[in-house]
């Protein structure tokens, strides 16, 4: 079953990164296949930032992104601009104290769309002390909501891809956000 | 691993032996260089960068002389500046590997979208006869096995070789595997004594062994046209007549062992999809596709773009009543495959331009429409 995942930002949140932790984890640890791309447009610097995972259990022809399973807006400029390509009844996952949801109610009212809240940002400064870490937040509450990856191996692709010596906040921040109650 | 194309093109070259590297960084290439600053030293090699792409090529042109294994990576406008000595890598038979990932183009384009526009140019680009190898990954794994069979057979011909890459495939992430013992072609001294060794002495086909400098042989090495000990012979019409034809029929007398294609529901196929490099991609989703809606799609997917696959494409075009390129550029290899099958099927071009991959419904509603 070939899953499309899209996480969109800003510059800066570590969005790409949160997808290259989601792509190792899928097709190192959980053994399935996975491929990741990100827009490498002018828009990476500073305005928005959006990466792209594709997961299957079966062999990935097409690598691209173009209607999602799953989008996961980490900023409001994000959501409008790729809310469009979601698929209907599709899973959509905000930070809801960076969007403000009045401009989307019409939208997912008619598409159906599945929406959940993670507070990545505020669980990261308040809980952690680190905003920097809002995006292994975000990957915990993606983990949880949509079980694309398994608990596991979400950890161990953490662990593989920070900075050493850095481990076990991530590992702190990423346990916060699979414990969000959406 | 779960890395980038251009990181993989990085750890290939490692893996075949790359122990010198010089560049000029250059959207979407840039990670391999990144990646072999950081780790060529690990292995003893060394990372140079140079003040623009002309230099690099110079660079590792000498290298190799020195008898380094040696690659450089680039985009479009730094291969532009590369076919001058793209050339002198030719005639002087000088081992190196060139990674090309393409971006739009002409000139300075898109620097951050995929295109496959330099196809003619790695053919074509620097002045004179000569018979270029090339070789055009679909996905990282791929990345990471041409890179070393790039380093193979340069070595084993004695020819620059060039990695056709794109952006596509050269920035996205795949799980790759990195074997624990590759075959790796190494470079071999000559039986002869230096005092009876002739550097550029070869049979018709052949090349000869390459001694580098210091080794104790006398080494002259020269874009000149030169006789067999390397010395200018400038104005024999025979002397020139013998070197170019060898130099070339080096490739094009090995053709069936250097082209590589892969085959996919060719044998029952009415339409035959061609593609390299990441339109591959697309036409393996689409092949699929067409075969559960009940057409008889198959797939010829061009490793080797050159020297070009003749004989296998003739083979294709008298299995399908149609053949069909698609290629990101508006119409490159097309050519190539129509001087070979024009007379044996219908020949079409799905083109696309603008950096972005073909869509699998895209190609489908053109197929519908044959």
């Amino acid at each position: 079953m070939r899953k499309e995942v899209r996480i969109a930002g800003f510059g800066g949140q570590g969005v790409i990164l949160a997808g290259i932790i989601i792509g190792r984890a899928a097709s190192i640890y959980d053994g399935i296949n996975a491929v990741q791309t990100q827009s490498y447009g002018p828009e990476a610097r500073g305005g928005a930032s959006r990466t792209e995972i594709v997961i299957s259990d079966e062999e990935i022809s097409y690598p691209k992104v173009s209607n999602p399973d799953i989008l996961v807006a980490m900023s409001h400029e994000a959501l409008i601009k790729y809310l469009d390509d979601l698929k209907d009844e599709g899973i959509l996952i905000i930070d809801p104290d960076l969007i403000n949801e009045e401009d989307i109610e019409d939208f997912v009212k008619e598409h159906e769309i599945k929406v959940y809240r993670a507070r990545a940002t505020k669980t990261a400064t308040e809980e952690i002390g680190l905003r920097i870490v809002a995006n292994i937040v975000m990957i915990g509450a993606i983990t949880n909501i949509t079980k694309i990856i398994s608990l596991d191996a979400a950890k161990d692709a953490i662990v593989a891809s920070v900075p050493k010596g850095t481990e076990e906040k991530n590992i702190k921040a990423f346990e916060a956000g699979y414990a969000l109650n959406s | 691993m779960f890395i980038q194309g251009n990181e993989a093109c990085a750890r290939g070259a490692i893996k075949a032996g790359c122990r010198f590297f010089a560049g000029y960084p250059i959207t979407p290439s840039t990670e391999v260089a990144e990646e072999l600053a950081r780790i060529l030293p690990n292995y003893g090699g060394s990372f140079v960068q140079m003040e623009d792409e002309i230099a690099a090529l110079g660079a590792i042109i000498g290298a190799s002389w020195s008898g380094l294994k040696v690659m450089t990576s680039t985009s479009g406008p730094g291969f532009s500046l590369m076919q001058e000595n793209i050339g002198y890598g030719q005639i002087t038979e000088t081992p190196l590997v060139i990674i090309n990932v393409q971006r739009g183009s002409p000139s300075t384009g898109q620097p951050t979208m995929a295109a496959q526009g330099d196809m003619m140019q790695a053919r074509w680009g620097s002045h004179g006869d000569y018979e270029p190898i090339a070789l055009s990954p679909s996905s990282v794994q791929e990345c990471f096995d041409f890179t070393i069979k790039a380093f193979n057979l340069s070595e084993k011909y004695r020819v620059p070789v060039i990695i056709l890459t794109d952006e596509i495939i050269g920035h996205m992430r795949e799980k790759i595997t990195i074997p624990d013992e590759v075959k790796v072609t190494k470079r071999e001294m000559p039986q002869e004594k230096p005092e009876d060794f002739l550097p550029f002495k070869a049979d018709e086909n052949g090349t000869s062994p390459m001694v580098p400098f210091g080794e104790g042989y006398n080494i002259h090495v020269t874009g000149l046209t030169h006789d067999e000990r390397g010395y200018p012979d400038t104005s024999s019409p025979k002397a020139h007549s013998k070197l170019v034809k060898r130099l070339c029929n080096k490739v094009l007398n090995n053709r069936e062992s250097i082209v590589s294609v892969e085959e996919e529901f060719c044998d029952d196929a009415d339409i035959i999809l061609i593609s390299y490099g990441a339109p591959y991609r697309s036409v393996s989703a689409v092949v699929k596709k067409g075969r559960s809606e009940g057409i008889n799609l198959g797939s010829l997917k061009i490793n080797t773009p050159w020297p070009f696959p003749e004989s296998q494409v003739l083979k294709a075009a008298e299995k399908a009543k149609d053949l069909v390129v698609v290629e990101m550029n508006l119409g490159q290899m097309v050519h190539e495959v129509e001087s070979v099958a024009r007379d044996k099927a219908n020949i079409h071009l799905i083109s696309k331009i603008g950096g972005e991959l073909h869509k699998v419904e895209d190609i489908l509603s053109k197929i519908r429409e044959l």
